[in-house]
């Protein structure tokens, strides 16, 4: 009786209280965030790598002809001897087949944000629910995944991902999701298990079972929720990760793919253009410091994410 | 402790079965077998291929043949390499192992100190520009594309200033009139410095109870005279200039290497640094009146020791997924290469093997991780 007459004096649906606590939430996390610098300066070229992926199509559409500009079967006929060196046509030269290096790197920027952010979704998604189920049920479940995740765990990733090349043609989608799976059953899920544990104890885990919530109700409403900060967490890392592994494989020639940053400086090593001196050097910079920007801006975003979301690691 | 390493052992040998079943079952995964390589060849007949096979036991099922692996395994004998034919894996591996693990385990060495002294001075200095800069230095280290970085200090210390070799593993043109083969002077090597570092590690033992000046004095005073004695012994004998020659070819890579890992080392220290600060014994130290440079040093730098410890350990598989980008940027003939080669080549054998010597590495060292940390931290206790 007491809870039908409390019930009336709240005018608001739960859905708007929820998402208001959730703002408040992000506001004070985002206080946090923008306390710490290195975040900052990760989020910013992460959002300059978003724009330049999304400029391509746009660029390619309207403003570039697509005989000319294509990262892959483009050429310049009006140049004559390829590679050339920046100019106002081709902004950042052309490359040894006479491909534009600008339109490649935007083509690859959208290739390795793609392939980044899939595969750690697809591992965190994993690493997650194994995270959750396995602190949830214990015994057998338990113990078979953290078994794997042991194995898993000493796996060097790119030694594998190189055999397995040798084996199955690897295309971006598929080289994501062996990733995201190698990831996914990988040490990560250990650290989401023990964080679920922890959960697991709570009080509120206690009252929802005994208001007769099910396994399942409790894992995806009471207890995800409570691990997706560290799962976003290792995302980023994952991120960094997965477009390293990418660039690395490509450079070696083993994917199956039209255009990657990679591919960019396998082509302009593979033409020796790394022993002919300094003025071939606009061929292999852009590739290599677009890699190492985007692996650190991600790195950076997560390292800052850290110090939120590991109370060890807290100032205050 | 007994037991504990006992059952470690056990749990080490089920992990080392799956991991094999796992590689036999990816070696197996692949479409057609070896006879396949015979098949626009017109002498050999279907019939004989059909001997072949049955030759090389492929016409047995998959269990049996999976055994058969096992045992061989066991018997640390891996197949025969199909690019180097009629060599055996385990031989190839065993005369390249070395070179991949001297690289990586120099490079790690001095990356580990480095790493364990910015982190500490890191974590010391919290949101100060200096902490900024170095995360920011360490964090694009850490992320830094290896080709690439490779290719930009070849071209940098290879090219423009001509100091040192842009790759392979020694200079064919002094090595051209020399009897000893270079694996046996690079064994050599190897055992020189394995020597100085006991020699040097002695010395760090003997004086530990000295007080602080003449401690770092004497340890100075020690580190040169090790390296001294050991450039001294070399030049006695007729190879000194070959060995000169292979640590210079060894620079280039152990630098890169270095650089690219020392960073996660020192990220690594800063936090579990800042993790140890926050402890109740670090107050407690600091009320006693004890100066700021004991408290960093003695207290909470060595709690955190531990964890960076751990992952030193822990790193040594990944020699291989690190030798691979390493080795191929340099020409350096190490594991990694073997293995991008073997992969490039689909001689499945070496490279199964090559992943197969890597596994047993990563579960040994897991072994020595977990037995090392209870002689370093005496609260651990394993029943």
């Amino acid at each position: 009786m007491q809870a039908t007459s409390v019930q009336p004096n709240i005018k608001i649906p739960l859905w708007r209280v929820r998402l208001r606590l959730a703002w408040k939430s992000f506001k004070a996390n985002w206080k946090l965030f923008v306390h710490n610098p290195i975040g900052v300066i990760g989020l910013v070229i992460i959002l300059i790598f978003a724009l330049m992926a999304l400029s391509h199509p746009i660029l390619m559409k309207y403003v570039w002809e697509p005989r000319v500009y294509d990262p892959v079967i483009g050429y310049d006929m009006e140049i004559f001897v390829h590679p050339s060196p920046p100019s106002a046509q081709h902004l950042l030269g052309t490359d040894p087949l006479g491909r534009d290096i600008f339109s490649q790197l935007l083509y690859g920027t959208r290739f390795s944000f793609i392939l980044g952010i899939s595969s750690a979704l697809i591992s965190v998604i994993i690493n997650t629910t194994i995270g959750a189920v396995s602190a949830y049920y214990g015994g057998v479940v338990d113990m078979i995944f953290m078994r794997l995740a042991d194995v898993v765990t000493m796996l060097p990733f790119i030694a594998i991902l190189v055999v397995l090349s040798a084996l199955w043609e690897f295309t971006g989608f598929t080289l994501a999701l062996v990733y995201g799976l190698l990831v996914g059953f990988g040490g990560n899920s250990i650290v989401i298990k023990s964080q679920a544990l922890s959960i697991k104890v709570k009080p509120y885990i206690e009252s929802a079972r005994a208001s007769g919530g099910g396994d399942w109700h409790i894992i995806v409403t009471h207890m995800l929720p409570n691990l997706l900060p560290l799962s976003f967490l290792f995302m980023m890392f994952t991120v960094t990760n997965a477009v390293f592994a990418e660039a690395a494989l490509s450079f070696f020639g083993l994917l199956n793919i039209r255009m990657s940053w990679g591919i960019m400086i396998n082509t302009a090593q593979a033409a020796g253009y790394l022993l002919a001196g300094s003025e071939y050097l606009y061929l292999l910079l852009p590739a290599g410091l677009a890699i190492t920007l985007l692996c650190s801006a991600f790195y950076m975003v997560g390292r800052a994410l850290d110090e939120i979301v590991n109370p060890r690691l807290r100032e205050r | 402790m007994k037991k504990y390493i006992l059952r470690r052992v056990i749990q080490i040998l089920i992990t080392l079965i799956i991991f094999q079943t796992l590689l036999f079952v990816i070696l197996d995964a692949q479409p057609g077998d070896i006879t396949n390589l015979y098949l626009t060849n017109p002498k050999v007949t279907p019939e004989i291929r059909e001997q072949m096979r049955v030759v090389l036991g492929l016409d047995k099922p998959a269990i049996t043949r999976y055994f058969q692996w096992l045992g061989n395994f066991v018997q640390g004998n891996l197949g025969i390499s199909f690019s180097n034919y009629p060599r055996p894996v385990m031989d190839i591996i065993l005369e390249r192992a070395p070179r991949t693990l001297s690289l990586f385990l120099t490079s790690q060495l001095i990356s580990f100190v480095l790493g364990y002294f910015l982190g500490k001075q890191m974590a010391w200095h919290r949101d100060t520009p200096f902490e900024y800069g170095m995360t920011i230095v360490g964090v694009i280290l850490f992320t830094i594309f290896t080709p690439w970085f490779g290719l930009m200090m070849i071209y940098l210390f290879g090219i423009k200033l001509q100091l040192l070799p842009i790759g392979k593993f020694l200079d064919p043109s002094i090595w051209r009139n020399v009897e000893v083969p270079a694996n046996t002077l690079f064994y050599y090597m190897i055992l020189t410095a394995a020597i100085a570092g006991i020699i040097y590690v002695v010395i760090n033992l003997l004086t530990r109870k000295r007080s602080r000046t003449l401690r770092q004095i004497i340890r100075l005073a020690g580190f040169v005279a090790v390296i001294g004695l050991v450039i001294f012994a070399w030049k006695l004998t007729p190879y000194g200039y070959l060995a000169g020659d292979i640590l210079k070819h060894m620079i280039l890579p152990v630098t890169v290497s270095t650089l690219v890992s020392f960073a996660g080392t020192m990220l690594l220290m800063r936090n579990t640094m800042l993790e140890t600060l926050r402890e109740d014994f670090i107050m407690a130290a600091r009320a006693k009146g004890l100066s700021e440079h004991v408290v960093r040093d003695k207290h909470a730098a060595r709690n955190a020791f531990l964890p960076v410890f751990t992952n030193l350990i822990i790193s040594i598989p990944f020699a291989l997924s690190g030798g691979i980008i390493t080795e191929t940027i340099f020409s350096w003939p190490g594991m990694g290469l073997t293995l991008l080669q073997a992969v490039n080549l689909e001689d499945i054998p070496l490279a199964m093997g090559t992943l197969s010597f890597v596994g047993v590495l990563a579960l040994v060292a897991h072994l020595v991780a977990d037995v090392a940390y209870a002689f370093l931290d005496p609260r651990i206790r394993y029943q």
